[in-house]
């Protein structure tokens, strides 16, 4: 999760990094962690802040002026066991999206050319 | 390399999805892709999400998800048939650096039989089986994530988006400190080491190789055993 600015807009944070800001907070599936106001001022979502809230380590290139947000740490790679409704590309360019596969039975395979 | 087992099951309601974890796309991963000629989704990860997303550290590696979008086995190492690389010969010719591979790639510990047993079960019997895992247990065997490794998965994110973005030189201080932060994770230094151009040895960039580290665990340790109930 690349970051330019620690002040980004509402639905970038949420494409970025699943995590919604809502009244209640900065919410996921059924999980909500309350925010202090200075989280969201200027309707910008303080990254920062949302690191330290969410306990996402937040890592600086200072040469290429950017931020890197890393998963949530502290507990497992696995918080829920509903499948992340990710898309990636075929080799044409197409998206294909896992959430297609609802109703089926799925054997999910990473592998690598290295 | 896994097309005949899709024939196979596909008819009884299981699809593949497979994943290239591939930071050089497309290019890399097509001649791959396109000799195994898939009637399966086959997907192309350039980010690595998926180490993010399922806690993957190594390749190949399965996720079973039911009907209704549940994980009900977390990632564990998957083949479909036995690897060829267990019965290659080192050949007369072969430097002693070629044959220490092949002979520690002829000690992995690959168990496709149990693996395709259970997957079989679970295409039959479903949530009856005994190799669909209970939701707490799927959780608790997926990978635990300290501090340390969610920092070296923010290294490896930057590392690759400045090699993408053509700065590979500024690209190698972040994939040596996902390495130094999560030593144990295969599927970043590998692809790090695999990105080094033509001639570089990754001994000397990173500090280490695919047979010094193999060496170091035991090849019998890269692949876990698996832990099928």
């Amino acid at each position: 999760m690349i970051f330019e600015s620690l002040q980004v807009d509402h639905a970038a944070f949420t494409r970025q990094t699943g995590w919604e800001i809502k009244p209640e907070g900065a919410c996921k599936g059924t999980r909500c962690v309350p925010l202090p106001a200075a989280a969201t001022a200027g309707g910008l979502v303080d990254v920062s802040i949302l690191a330290e809230r969410l306990r996402m380590p937040l890592v600086r290139d200072e040469e290429a002026g950017l931020w890197c947000l890393g998963p949530e740490a502290g507990g497992r790679a696995l918080t829920d066991v509903q499948v992340p409704d990710f898309a990636l590309p075929d080799l044409a360019g197409r998206e294909f999206r896992i959430s297609s596969l609802r109703g089926k039975k799925v054997l999910l395979v990473a592998w690598a050319s290295w | 390399m896994w097309q005949e087992l899709r024939s196979e099951l596909y008819p009884q309601g299981l699809e593949i999805v497979t994943v290239a974890l591939d930071t050089g796309g497309a290019d890399v991963v097509r001649p791959y892709i396109e000799a195994a000629r898939p009637e399966h989704p086959s997907l192309i990860d350039q980010a690595h999400l998926m180490d993010e997303l399922f806690g993957i550290v190594n390749v190949p590696s399965g996720v079973w998800i039911d009907e209704e979008g549940m994980i009900v086995r977390p990632p564990e190492t998957a083949y479909p048939h036995r690897p060829t690389f267990l019965d290659r010969p080192v050949p007369a010719d072969a430097t002693p650096e070629v044959a220490a591979r092949i002979a520690a790639a002829r000690k992995l510990r690959v168990e496709p039989e149990r693996y395709l047993a259970a997957l079989r079960d679970w295409v039959t019997w479903g949530a009856a089986s005994r190799y669909a895992l209970a939701p707490e247990v799927v959780l608790e065997r997926s990978r635990p994530r300290p501090v340390e490794e969610a920092t070296a998965a923010a290294h490896f994110a930057l590392g690759q988006h400045l090699h993408r973005a053509g700065r590979p030189e500024d690209a190698v201080g972040h994939f040596r400190a996902a390495y130094r932060l999560q030593p144990d994770n295969w599927t970043y230094k590998r692809q790090a080491w695999s990105l080094l151009p033509e001639g570089q040895d990754p001994r000397v960039v990173y500090g280490s190789d695919w047979l010094t580290d193999v060496g170091r665990l035991g090849a019998e340790h890269y692949y876990p055993a698996l832990e099928m109930e």
